[in-house]
């Protein structure tokens, strides 16, 4: 059991702000986000685009923006949980209980929920059929490699996934890469790489095909693929992969009595808490009226956020606001000598 | 005002009238229409305000910028017709905009 004073969720700009105001006030914190690593949509949807209005910051990009927001927290030595998603959360007297889907646990006097539009998830194949397969014969994601050696593996998508895991496994896999158009969004040097690939017979390149359906009884035998004009291939199969990026879905969270409106969920002004008592929502996860949708009107929610949380980690204290050019307690947290 | 038609997957049709310089993801959102959910918010980053559009309305719409035709190899079911929403600024050309909104962003 992890006992701390609040349980961020999502590690995106405003959950890493948000923990950042939670330390120079003096409460502990640790940090669960579904992603493998710290950022969010940041990361995940735009790390080298440029953006233009953080306050006092003219550019930088979503990768910069984290890896700064990671040093500025860096004094509080704050503990990550990466690939975990929340399940449950049970209220047990003036605490909650929260569990995450590898089952680890926490004890906080208070959440903030920071997840963005939702956790990210892979999307998946609109064939129905593919839902049987998942896990034994078609994957969304690689953990182990080694089985597809000598096996003949499907490949759909047009990213940079698709293409790298082509390359990669033609080297002892039969690969087929299936994609619904020609041109492709990964990098120029993959593309061609795959072209030159294809030429060389040790890929088969199917571009303007989509899935049509899978066949096999316990794994994948065959893809039935689709051509734009109408023509159906059907193409020999062990292994199927499907790469089209992730989505968001809000996940557990519905099913915890928030007020969700459109998938967000509804907060007060004053200190961006929800209609249940000891739960925060701050940045493009909360709704109110006026609500913007920008990273620094996350910062904003999460500064007061962490202020709403006091009460309840420290009932029997007073909260006094200081600035950081002259609190001493303030400094002490954030480790500066002087 | 654009008159701009969504026909939903429930096989209902909502024609609304839309500000000119909105979207028609935007369109969609304000007048509660379901099936699009714009998760990023408009910044083609997400590719869940796609549609299909009428094929007769294809060769009027603005080309698609550097990014769109990426974004759409990540929808659901894209097909030659596929627009995002949120690229597609409403005006007076597009007054009597038809477009299908898949059964699923994702």
């Amino acid at each position: 059991m992890n006992k701390t004073d609040v349980l961020i969720i999502g590690a995106g700009p405003t959950g890493l702000f948000c923990a950042h105001q939670l330390g120079i006030i003096g409460l502990s914190c640790e940090i669960v986000d579904n992603l493998d690593k710290a950022g969010g949509q940041c990361i995940e949807l735009y790390p080298d685009k440029p953006i233009y209005d953080i306050p006092a910051v003219p550019e930088c990009t979503g990768e910069e923006l984290t890896n700064n927001l990671l040093k500025q927290i860096k004094p509080f030595n704050i503990k990550f949980h990466l690939n975990e998603r929340v399940e449950e959360l049970k209220k047990n007297k003036n605490r909650w209980h929260v569990k995450t889907s590898a089952g680890i646990e926490f004890d906080v006097a208070a959440i903030v929920i920071a997840g963005g539009v939702g956790s990210f998830e892979p999307r998946k194949f609109p064939v129905k059929e593919c839902e049987k397969f998942e896990g034994n014969s078609l994957f969304y994601s690689i953990k182990d490699k080694s089985i597809f050696k000598d096996k003949t593996i499907s490949i759909f998508g047009g990213g940079d996934s698709a293409l790298d895991w082509a390359i990669e496994l033609s080297n002892n896999s039969k690969v087929n890469l299936i994609h619904r158009r020609d041109g492709f969004s990964g990098v120029e040097a993959s593309v061609q790489k795959v072209k030159e690939l294809n030429e060389q017979g040790k890929l088969n390149l199917y571009t303007k095909f989509q899935m049509d359906s899978v066949l096999g009884d316990k794994n994948i035998e065959k893809v039935k693929i689709k051509h734009e004009k109408g023509e159906i291939k059907e193409i020999k199969s062990d292994y199927v992969l499907g790469f089209f990026g992730l989505i968001m879905q809000l996940g557990p969270i519905l099913d915890w009595g928030l007020n969700i409106d459109k998938k967000t969920v509804q907060v007060n002004t004053e200190n961006f808490e929800t209609n249940i008592n000891g739960i925060f929502a701050i940045g493009d996860i909360c709704s109110y009226p006026g609500k913007l949708k920008l990273i620094l009107s996350g910062f904003h929610e999460g500064a007061l956020a962490a202020r709403g949380c006091f009460k309840y980690a420290k009932p029997d204290e007073k909260l006094r606001f200081e600035f950081t050019t002259t609190s001493k307690a303030a400094q002490e947290r954030l480790g500066i000598k002087k | 005002m654009a008159k701009i038609t969504y026909h939903t997957h429930d096989n209902k049709t909502h024609t609304v009238d839309v500000q000119k310089g909105l979207t028609v993801m935007e369109g969609a959102i304000q007048n509660d229409i379901p099936g699009i959910d714009a998760d990023c918010g408009g910044g083609m980053a997400c590719a869940t305000c796609h549609v299909y559009v009428k094929e007769e309305w294809l060769n009027k719409l603005p080309a698609k910028e550097d990014g769109e035709e990426d974004m759409l190899d990540m929808a659901f079911e894209p097909k030659n017709n596929s627009r995002l929403s949120c690229q597609l600024i409403v005006s007076d050309e597009l007054d009597g905009l038809e477009v299908n909104i898949p059964s699923k962003q994702g």
